[in-house]
């Protein structure tokens, strides 16, 4: 077992699962639910409270220095009034939200759904409760029958109790969806859970891991806070690491006008490894390809952390990608490979932000190497780079030895934003194939529509709630487990720079000999370049398979 | 609200029901020679039919109003995309890139329950071994509750028609083919008792279901098996005057509404029920019926990449402009080499 670091303050694996029960005994005959409030705030179950300097920029309500362990948190006077005018104003601004209030019948087929209720067994991580949390106070507050018959009717007074409640169940939960699949309504948990996150922002309730990157977003163009110039100087260390890797000199270009597209990817990818690799698999595959595409620092954000604060945040961060491809006079968007920047550009983008492509040079995305028309986007524009390098491999135009990812046996993490909110299965499936020998899938149950969350989406993945990622991770970790038994899996694929960051740790804690990867990492791994010296060596430095011997 | 307290409340509830009707057709006629046959015959009934309808419409016109500012299907199979990349029936379904796609989907999901059908069961053994298997169970309930209540719907036609539809009594005998007992049972209505009790022991003896479960749970689940029961014994045990029971409910169909005599009391306890439910229906959970049609997550299609979807409110909001960037790092990024849209100006150029 790999060293899990003190700073993480979680038991070990073991300790951590036994203590897992799925009917405890505070589920017994005595108490319902609702005499469980007030809720104990755990450290390492939350996320640090945003700091007052952040989202200034953006305009953010009641900024202060806050803590959630704390008895006060600092709330206006009247914060209950507005809570409930939010409630109600969005309650007519969204069919899905007054719809989900109203016809769940509490039968419970979400309820071992949700990875943070398999990995915790906390009661309110259930999907049915988490949404009952709100859902009472609904009843109270908007029906005739919980206004009269109370806690008969299963409605209960707004109190600090309840909020507090509200948010710490609230940053419980990764909008990841999967409960959506198996709702006999659709009742959607990630919709409820937005809503509900809309409403704490009203209040200032933000946590610092979603506030920090959305001010850095909205000023520097990415969730990293990566100016300009350190964008530029880290995407030139990558040219000199894929140089000395591969003999070639990748020639990345920055804000050009005139690009036939424009190359949005996470910011992420630049910032830390491994996704540092992916984004190095982008340089090469779009310097062997000798493509038309240039990286923007201005939009150099594809992730979107408004999605976990309100419709507007997202609305504002998301719309910087038009307004720059207009600015360059592109033709179309690429997208490079992340989960909810996916969630966003699939469902979102178009709706929000499509007026602003008026008057743009865009047009319905067609792939310059191969000539493939990607009428799936013709209205957004805006093509998965997976969409765009199986078109490749579809059509012969990428020399490929996949044995030089021998050393591999890969299994592949569905990210949940691109499952059930895009139901992007087969592309990445079908490049990972042809860049490696050995893959083998994951258990039916816990893959495609069915995958589960890394335990860190949705803005949870900061470092002082590892105890609450690990635990979300379980099922995930527990499924590459079993195939890493089973095959012998040591990677870990995915196409999402959140799980990049943060299976890692998963992996580490739970299942130490799988390594996590972006899939065109593989595929430049993979590529035989124009001019490439003898290579000894993949993307990390690391000997190919063979080549052990010649560093 | 705890599992008895739930369970002392809606058993409660239904008993008062049950009184209701009893006491005022059986006893106040002997203590104070009241005859209220009309309320629970007539009155009743029509009301609750009227709160029926003009409650499911409310309901419906109040969520059909309300927008749907962005296309959120779930979607769970496979996405329409590239022309080589097959996509199978199950998958066009699952992951509707087309109307008529929504419409299947939407037709499994309402005839079939599509997606209660995937359910699993968590095993979460020693250790690390956590598995899912399938688990049907709840599936095979509802299908049997829903479809043997509508079946049961139908055969009370025969009370409403004359002459009877053809379909009813093809039902019928359909419905009493093992020809077993006297008068024939109806497979219809063991079935839906059965289904009805799993459904409540299920809600009774999973931890998880209980702890989340209301009063609200527990009544509606109490009122269609009291109905059921009554319903049974006045075909089986306590033999209904049907002759006279179809003169009354002729009438209430032909607006000329007229009590016969002879229709014991067990009707009237079972009528009444039945108007409670009628009446009850759309301010509970039980306008999920037409919720389910409304559903986001269902009723869409994923084709938002090639068709826009439009929100009426879309907000007007502050976008951080590229200009505005610009002023910012105009003069690291010119370090940088990177281009820039307007050169430092003049007058702040220091040298």
């Amino acid at each position: 077992m790999a060293e899990i670091p003190k700073s993480w303050n979680v038991p070990s694996p073991d300790g951590l699962v036994k203590e897992v029960d799925h009917s405890p005994a505070s589920m017994g005959l005595q108490k319902g639910w609702m005499s469980t409030t007030p809720v104990e705030i755990k450290p390492g179950m939350h996320c640090y409270a945003a700091l007052p300097k952040r989202s200034k920029a953006l305009g953010m309500p009641n900024p202060r220095n806050w803590s959630a362990m704390d008895e006060d948190w600092k709330l206006p006077r009247n914060w209950k009034e507005i809570v409930l005018e939010g409630m109600k104003e969005r309650l007519g601004k969204f069919r899905s939200f007054q719809l989900f209030m109203d016809i769940c019948v509490r039968c419970g087929a979400c309820a071992d759904k949700c990875h943070y209720f398999i990995g915790s067994a906390d009661p309110k991580n259930m999907p049915v409760l988490r949404a009952e949390l709100l859902r009472s106070v609904y009843r109270k507050n908007f029906t005739t029958a919980g206004k009269l018959l109370g806690p008969i009717a299963g409605a209960r007074d707004l109190t600090l109790d309840v909020l507090k409640e509200w948010w710490y169940y609230l940053y419980q939960c990764s909008e990841c969806r999967r409960c959506s699949v198996f709702c006999p309504y659709g009742i959607d948990t990630a919709e409820i859970t937005m809503m509900g996150r809309e409403l704490t922002n009203l209040l200032g309730l933000n946590i610092d891991w979603i506030a920090a990157p959305i001010d850095f977003c909205y000023r520097t163009g990415n969730h990293m806070g990566i100016q300009p110039h350190a964008y530029k100087e880290m995407m030139e260390f990558f040219v000199d690491e894929v140089e000395n890797y591969t003999g070639v000199r990748v020639e990345p270009s920055f804000n050009r006008k005139g690009a036939e597209i424009l190359f949005v990817t996470p910011s992420g990818d630049v910032f830390g490894d491994p996704g540092t690799y992916t984004a190095m698999g982008y340089l090469v595959l779009f310097h062997e390809l000798g493509l038309d595409v240039t990286w923007s620092t201005y939009a150099s954000e594809g992730g979107n952390f408004g999605l976990f604060t309100s419709n507007e945040v997202m609305k504002r961060l998301n719309a910087k990608m038009y307004a720059e491809a207009k600015r360059l006079g592109v033709k179309w968007i690429l997208g490079g490979e992340c989960g909810h920047m996916w969630r966003v550009c699939n469902q979102y983008m178009g709706t929000m932000n499509l007026d602003m492509a008026k008057g743009s040079k865009m047009e319905e995305p067609v792939s310059p190497i191969t000539g493939t028309k990607f009428e799936n986007a013709k209205s957004t524009k805006m093509v998965h780079i997976c969409e765009f390098t199986a078109d490749l491999i579809r059509n012969n135009k990428l020399k490929l030895d996949p044995s030089r990812n021998d050393h591999l046996t890969v299994t592949m993490h569905d990210s949940c934003n691109p499952a059930r909110g895009m139901g992007f299965f087969e592309e990445p499936r079908y490049v990972i194939k042809n860049v490696c020998n050995h893959f083998y899938d994951m258990p039916e149950n816990t893959i495609r529509e069915q995958t589960f969350c890394c335990g860190a989406g949705s803005g949870l993945n900061a470092g002082e709630d590892m105890e609450l990622r690990m635990r979300g991770g379980l099922p995930r970790a527990n499924a590459v487990k079993y195939v890493h038994e089973k095959y012998g899996v040591n990677k870990l694929a995915c196409i999402c720079a959140i799980d990049r960051a943060v299976l890692v740790d998963l992996m580490q804690y739970f299942v130490p000999e799988v390594d996590v990867t972006g899939i065109h990492e593989m595929v430049a791994n993979a590529m035989i370049l124009e001019g490439e010296k003898e290579k000894t060596v993949d993307l990390r430095g690391e000997p190919l398979p063979g080549k052990e011997d010649s560093k | 609200m705890n599992v008895i307290v739930s369970l002392i409340l809606s058993g409660g509830a239904i008993s008062i029901l049950v009184a209701i009707p009893f006491l005022a057709v059986w006893a106040l006629p002997y203590v104070f020679g009241i005859h209220l046959e009309w309320l629970f015959g007539i009155v009743i009934p029509y009301l609750a039919v009227i709160i029926f309808f003009v409650g499911i419409v409310y309901r419906v016109v109040k969520w059909a109003k309300c927008p749907v500012p962005f296309r959120i299907p779930s979607t769970c199979g496979q996405q329409y995309t590239l022309p080589w990349i097959k996509r199978n029936y199950a998958e066009k379904l699952d992951n509707p890139f087309t109307k008529a796609g929504v419409v299947g989907r939407m037709i499994l999901e309402v005839l079939c329950f599509r997606s209660l059908f995937r359910n699993t069961k968590l095993n979460f053994g020693d250790g690390l071994h956590v598995r899912y298997a399938s688990s049907k169970w709840l599936w095979l309930a509802a299908m049997g509750f829903h479809y043997c209540f509508l079946i049961v719907l139908i055969r009370h036609l025969r009370f409403f028609t004359e002459p009877m539809p053809f379909f009813v009594s093809i039902i019928e005998k359909v419905d009493g083919f093992f020809q077993f007992f006297l008068p024939v049972a109806y497979q219809s209505g063991l079935l839906l008792g059965a289904a009805l009790t799993f459904l409540l022991l299920r809600r009774l003896l999973i931890p998880q279901v209980r702890y989340v479960s209301l009063p609200a749970d527990y009544f509606p689940l109490f009122l269609i098996l009291t109905i059921a029961g009554t319903g049974i014994l006045m075909r089986y045990v306590f033999k209904a005057d049907v002759v006279s029971i179809k003169e009354l409910t002729m009438g209430l169909v032909t607006f000329s509404p007229k009590i016969p005599e002879g229709i014991s009391v067990l009707f009237y306890i079972h009528l009444f029920l039945v108007s409670v439910l009628f009446a009850y229906f759309p301010f509970s959970k039980l306008v999920h019926m037409s919720g389910v049609f409304l559903s986001p997550t269902r009723n869409l299609s994923n084709n938002n990449r090639a068709v826009r979807h439009i929100n009426p409110w879309n907000p007007k909001v502050k976008l951080h402009t590229y200009e505005e960037y610009e002023d910012d790092f105009r003069e690291k990024m010119i370090e940088a080499g990177l281009p820039v849209e307007k050169k430092v100006a003049p007058t702040e150029q220091k040298e």
